[in-house]
């Protein structure tokens, strides 16, 4: 009976948005501001990637709104886990030596990468959270592969709690110096130049330490078994 | 051209179905994230590398890794 | 085959948000509708990167300073999915905290047998 009644559901959604995708032909120019992004992006921000332009500049609002999004995630997550009773510990074995010095190893590389990432995000393609993303991937190793070395708790709640402050500091530097809040008040420089872009580099290098301790923070509170 | 394209999301809804229909929960999770990896080729096709470099890192590892461990805390296996 | 040519990106998105929804409203194990909010979240993220394409573009970056502005491909829906994969990460986190509460208040994870015992 519930299954007759979504796959009715179902059969009407199709319909109505296979409809619908008459009006929007695939392959043209859609919007005006997309254009215009495109056009003058280069001249008034600085960034020679127009996506790493529109997210920090001109949409940089919004990002802000995000990264609140994912501290209350991270928040509510410790908040809900903490306050369980845990099952007790299971005894666990300790990984091989291969195993062991193959994580050690790997692990300063990848922290080397992301970090690349993060800093070039207004040159090549990348950026703050892909380079976050790949910074938590570096701990998920360490927490799978090695137990006995952990991760302290205060250095990543620092990192966490200093990347969200620089960047709320610098939008209201915005407001001291012109007129709006997260207004680029820094010199452009010349273009495809690791220092160019006003306050773009540094906002990524905020948001990446931001979005790298919050994920790894994340996976820490839910391997953590007991009391 | 077409023809690689159309192959691929033709794995990509098998992958999806595939998630849907497996009772063992942790076959489900890697079928998804077998459709997060394939969505990742499609960006890229798509001309936008940012978001395919994002698909990649957040939706094919960490997604995957944070169901296996809530799997590991409850059960493994649908009723 | 011109048909196909032309909407074979947003057939694909389609089909993905169609079997997310499906996923949804029929299975009852907790971490089964959870997998499907995220199948459901990749074939929304699909379909706005493939309106935004135009045809015979390009990556919306000045790499070289010779190319030149005009073929490329829409910025704003790029920064826009970008946004919405860390957020969809984000829920998936928070879901699967509150279903292992479930789990070890109640339990058992199937959604009819909680439906039935109240406290």
């Amino acid at each position: 009976m519930r299954r007759a009644v979504a796959i009715l559901l179902l059969i009407i959604v199709a319909l109505g948005i296979s409809i619908s995708l008459e009006k929007i032909p695939f392959g043209t120019l859609k919007t005006k501001v997309g254009k215009y992004y495109i056009n003058e992006g280069r001249e008034e921000t600085g960034a020679v990637n127009i996506v790493t332009a529109v997210v920090v500049n001109y949409r940089g609002f919004d990002t802000l709104g995000e990264v609140t999004v994912l501290f209350i995630a991270a928040i509510g997550l410790g908040a809900v886990l903490r306050a369980g009773v845990g099952e007790g510990t299971k005894k666990t074995e300790s990984a091989s030596l291969v195993l062991y010095t193959g994580c050690r190893l790997l692990f300063p590389l990848i922290l080397v990468f992301g970090t690349y990432i993060f800093i070039h995000g207004h040159l090549t393609p990348g950026g703050g959270f892909q380079g976050g993303a790949i910074i938590a991937s570096g701990f998920l190793l360490i927490y799978l592969g090695c137990r006995e070395r952990r991760i302290s708790r205060t250095a990543s709640n620092l990192a966490e709690s200093l990347g969200g402050m620089v960047f709320v500091l610098i939008g209201l530097l915005g407001l001291v110096f012109g007129s709006y809040f997260l207004l680029n008040f820094l010199p452009k420089g010349t273009a495809n130049t690791l220092f160019s872009a006003g306050i773009i580099p540094i906002i990524y290098v905020a948001i990446g330490f931001k979005v790298g301790s919050e994920l790894a923070s994340i996976i820490d509170n839910l391997i953590e078994e007991s009391q | 051209m077409i023809v690689v394209v159309s192959f691929l999301v033709l794995l990509m809804l098998v992958a999806a179905v595939a998630a849907s229909v497996f009772r063992d929960l942790i076959s489900a999770v890697i079928a998804a994230a077998l459709v997060s990896l394939i969505a990742s080729i499609l960006f890229y096709l798509l001309q936008a590398p940012d978001v395919a470099m994002a698909e990649a890192a957040i939706g094919a590892a960490l997604t995957a890794a944070i169901f296996i461990i809530a799997i590991r805390r409850t059960k493994r296996y649908e009723e | 085959m011109s048909f196909l040519n032309s909407y074979i990106y947003y057939i694909g998105a389609f089909g993905l948000i169609l079997i997310g929804l499906y996923i949804i409203l029929v299975k009852h194990n907790l971490i089964k509708v959870i997998i499907g909010l995220g199948v459901l979240d990749t074939g929304v993220n699909l379909f706005l990167i493939s309106v935004g394409y135009v045809n015979k573009g390009t990556a919306p970056i000045f790499s070289k300073p010779g190319i030149g502005s005009e073929h490329m491909v829409d910025a704003v829906p790029q920064a826009l999915v970008l946004t919405a994969i860390v957020i969809g990460v984000a829920v998936l986190a928070l879901a699967l905290s509150l279903a292992i509460r479930l789990y070890q208040h109640y339990g058992t994870l199937n959604l009819r047998k909680v439906r039935e015992q109240r406290w």
